[in-house]
């Protein structure tokens, strides 16, 4: 899971600034001039970033900024189709399995890191563990929790959580080099889409030249991937990559040069795309979204996005605990009406949990998420609930949830006759503890975007008991035995077609419990320059750099 | 003078030592989990956790946090941020940004101020002195935030005069910010000087020199000038330690990674090593220009003496 970047940082500034900025929406002419102009044929061209959150080291690599510059150094064992679905395209010839537990990892020939060392089966067991070895503080590490022998790589701690000495083992006895093209994974439960997971930036592999100095590494990383960095990336700056010339992968460099220029501000990269020193984009300010179709015409990007927004119910709280009053809650509001208002096309309607760049993801899985007042106020009297007192909806300061979650407060009031109080003035440093305490005495805005296209992903981290704070993401405190089961059994299905019928069985028993309203799904939104051509968004959201075309 | 200056850079130790504690104590007030917040809407791994906040000594009681980070400073060791990137090269790359815009700012601020309150305080209420007055009125009364987009979109987006990202141009790429930067404090120079050379010119000393048959000129520049410009250069001195920690807005908005931005993000982050560090280091710049302007007054009038 990554948190966006680019929305919270600019929160603070940007609320002042909307006012200034409907200025910069109806800029409309550019000149063809662009980023600095290689000589080689391929030419270059610059992508705005905001600053990574880590050293750019794949395990530690959880945000959306680090993300994208670690894409484009990195090819993974597997690819995705722009439908989410598994292609063989990346560094493994296979992954296959008897038993969905042990897994054999067999690779292909050919591929090499910048360094021109060989990317061989230790590369991706030698990584795996050391992202997984709690010492080294790796922010993806969970990643690994599912591998065989994690455990034992995980430090002991005491009962106020202060570490108490070194981990047992410094490899997971799971993972087993077979020879150089060939390592095996065995699992501690039974998976039947893990061959799904490892294109995930998290899996990639490492060279030898990372061990000796992971530091260093963290500034200049050396991946596998269609472009290499020649320099230091500097921080508040950014750093220009080049094609890689020895990339085995199918989808080799078009540009010879990219510059990852680092911003603070949205609006401030649309102003540099206007004045021709910018080639893509890869988010819109808010603001400027309203008259973006017109203005920008076919530069003007969009496609389906991972990033899943929900309102959770304090599962805990007796006041919602009846799944009855949940359902009258979802029913009660028109998630249209508030896209088209607030965010101009720039979130759809949610219908189900799992977003829809996810193969196995159905349009029509819930079927109390659209608007239907009469039902709703049947299903609250059924349940006896106390319309006198304010239901209080919660959401993180700063980041821009204001005037959505006041819509849906307006909606309740309108429409059930509940008046509403507003809750957002914690950050998210103090709102994530909160709400592992159990502290939300209402609805509660979270979101979600996907580590790899699943339906899994959607389920078991979000509302498995496994998943229960403070080890989870499982904020609604959501706990259903029937639920876990069709989610264990679909990870030990036997195919993948059966994972997913088992997969939308437990979601549909989630969509009947209701611990959370769907709200929205959103819609990733890019800029180009004219400078640029076939500029694409790929599942995670990010611009697929190997791709763009500068034109001559 | 050689004394008095010792005795001035001994006090900033203690005051140094105050500072720092007291922003430590203040970041440490903050409410929230940083470790929490590092991991979003996914938890990271408990035995992560406990590794990250047993290496930030996040755990211990303030006064112990403190003494260890001063230890550490001691030592040289500025310490490091959540990222492991170290404090020390955060200031390396971001100072020189943060004080090439003040340098310009300052520029800006002392040569086009003082020059338009010279000329408007010469000629009082003729052309000049109205028009400065109508036009320090607007820059002062518009929000800097509206003054760097406009001036962003005008001058850079439609004629395309000016860069308006980024550090790629050197110089160049600092006009612009420098000159919004400067605008509030540029008009104020420039009341100030104003006012203080109308006084200054129906003082004793000046009739005294229009009377020996001084040039006009020589009047203004040797005499009125000195004397007008020490409560101007008090303003200048310590507007420039308020530009160097206070230029978020324009280095954001014209994305230069400055100083400013770092101690914003880095309190947003809770990061208290990056916090105090940058922050001391320009309590540090305050004292230092106080005491360049305190010497300056010796320069400038040769009334004071400090001895």
């Amino acid at each position: 899971m990554y948190v966006k970047l680019g929305k919270r940082s600019a929160a603070l500034i940007a609320t002042g600034l909307s006012g200034a900025l409907v200025l910069s929406a109806c800029g409309g002419s550019d000149d063809d001039s662009g980023s600095g102009g290689g000589s080689a044929d391929g030419g270059s061209f610059s992508i705005y970033i905001g600053e990574p959150e880590n050293p750019l080291v794949p395990s530690n690599t959880t945000e959306s900024e680090g993300h994208q510059v670690i894409s484009s150094l990195w090819t993974g064992l597997i690819e995705y189709a722009q439908d989410g679905a598994v292609e063989y395209t990346g560094v493994a010839e296979s992954i296959e399995s008897e038993d969905n537990t042990t897994w054999t990892v067999t690779l292909k020939d050919g591929w090499t890191f910048h360094d021109g060392t060989p990317v061989t089966a230790q590369s991706f067991v030698d990584a795996w563990n050391w992202g997984a070895y709690s010492p080294n503080a790796q922010g993806a590490s969970y990643f690994f929790s599912n591998i065989q022998g994690y455990e034992d790589l995980q430090a002991p701690t005491d009962d106020a959580g202060n570490v108490t000495g070194d981990p047992a083992a410094t490899e997971m006895s799971g993972l087993k080099v077979v020879d150089e093209q060939t390592f095996t994974v065995t699992l501690a439960s039974a998976f039947a889409q893990f061959p799904v997971t490892v294109g995930y930036s998290a899996f990639y592999p490492l060279p030898e030249a990372f061990f000796d100095d992971p530091e260093a590494f963290g500034t200049r990383p050396i991946g596998n991937g269609p472009f290499q960095a020649d320099e230091d990336f500097v921080p508040g700056q950014g750093f220009t990559v080049s094609k890689f010339d020895d990339y085995a992968g199918e989808q080799p460099a078009q540009a010879d040069t990219v510059d990852f220029r680092v911003y603070a501000d949205l609006n401030t990269g649309l102003n540099d795309v206007e004045a021709g020193n910018l080639d893509v984009l890869p988010d819109m300010p808010p603001d400027a979204l309203a008259s973006a179709e017109d203005t920008f015409g076919d530069r003007f990007i969009e496609a389906p996005s991972s990033g899943f927004q929900y309102l959770g119910f304090p599962t805990y709280d007796e006041r919602f605990a009846d799944k009855r009053v949940r359902q009258a809650l979802s029913m009660a509001i028109d998630r249209q009406s508030i896209a088209d208002a607030i965010f101009f096309g720039g979130r759809t309607p949610a219908t189900s949990v799992i977003a829809p760049v996810v193969d196995g993801q159905r349009d029509d899985a819930c079927q109390y998420c659209s608007l239907d007042v009469e039902r709703a106020n049947q299903l609250l009297d059924e349940a006896g609930f106390d319309r006198s007192q304010p239901i209080e909806l919660w959401f993180n300061a700063g980041a821009g949830h204001d005037a959505w979650v006041e819509a849906v407060g307006n909606q309740l009031r309108e429409n059930l006759g509940v008046e509403f109080a507003l809750r957002g003035d914690l950050d998210f440093a103090e709102y994530l503890p909160l709400g592992d305490e159990k502290g939300f005495t209402g609805p509660f805005r979270l979101g979600w975007s996907m580590d790899y296209p699943s339906p899994q992903n959607y389920l078991e981290p979000l509302f498995s008991t496994s998943a229960l704070p403070p080890a989870g993401s499982n904020s609604a405190f959501y706990s259903n035995p029937q639920f876990d089961q069709l989610v264990a059994q679909a990870n030990a299905a036997s195919s993948n077609e059966e994972a997913v019928k088992l997969y939308q069985q437990a979601e549909d028993l989630l969509l009947e419990d209701m611990p959370i309203i769907p709200m929205f799904f959103e819609v990733e939104q890019a800029l180009r320059s004219e400078n640029v051509s076939d500029v694409v968004i790929d599942v995670f959201g990010d611009i697929d750099v190997a791709r763009v075309v500068v034109n001559s | 003078m050689g004394r008095y200056i010792a005795r001035r850079l001994l006090l900033t130790i203690p005051v140094l030592i105050g500072a720092s504690f007291l922003i430590f104590a203040m970041v440490y007030a903050l409410p929230g989990d940083p470790i929490r917040a590092l991991g979003g809407d996914r938890p990271l791994a408990p035995a992560v956790v406990a590794q990250l906040r047993d290496q930030f000594n996040l755990d211990d009681p303030l006064l112990i946090q403190y003494v260890k980070y001063v230890g550490d400073l001691l030592q040289g060791d500025f310490g490091t941020d959540f990222r492991g990137r170290e404090v020390l090269d955060t200031i390396e790359q971001r100072l020189p940004v943060t004080v090439k815009l003040t340098v310009v700012a300052i520029v800006f601020e002392a040569v086009i101020g003082i020059i338009a309150g010279v000329l408007a305080g010469i000629r009082r209420n003729g052309f000049l002195d109205n028009l400065v007055l109508v036009s320090s009125t607007i820059v002062v009364s518009v929000p800097i935030l509206v003054l760097a987009f406009v001036s962003q979109f005008v001058l850079g987006v439609k004629f395309g005069w000016f860069p308006i990202a980024g550090i790629n141009d050197g110089w160049y790429s600092f006009l612009l910010p420098g000159l919004v930067l400067a605008a509030g404090s540029l008009a104020y120079v420039a009341r100030l000087t104003r006012t203080s050379v109308a006084e200054n010119l129906r003082a004793d000393y000046v009739r005294t020199a229009r009377a020996k048959g001084l040039r006009n000129r020589d009047v203004v520049i040797r005499h009125t000038l000195r004397n007008s410009l020490i409560p101007v250069v008090t303003f200048i001195g310590a507007d420039i330690g308020t530009l160097m920690g206070g230029a978020i807005v324009t280095e954001t908005v014209f994305n230069l990674p400055g100083i400013g931005r770092a101690i914003f993000d880095s309190v947003q982050a809770q990061e208290g090593a990056v916090v105090v560090g940058i922050v001391t280091l320009m309590v540090f710049f305050f004292i230092f220009f106080n005491l360049v302007v305190d010497v300056l007054y010796a320069v400038l009038d040769p009334r004071i003496r400090y001895d």
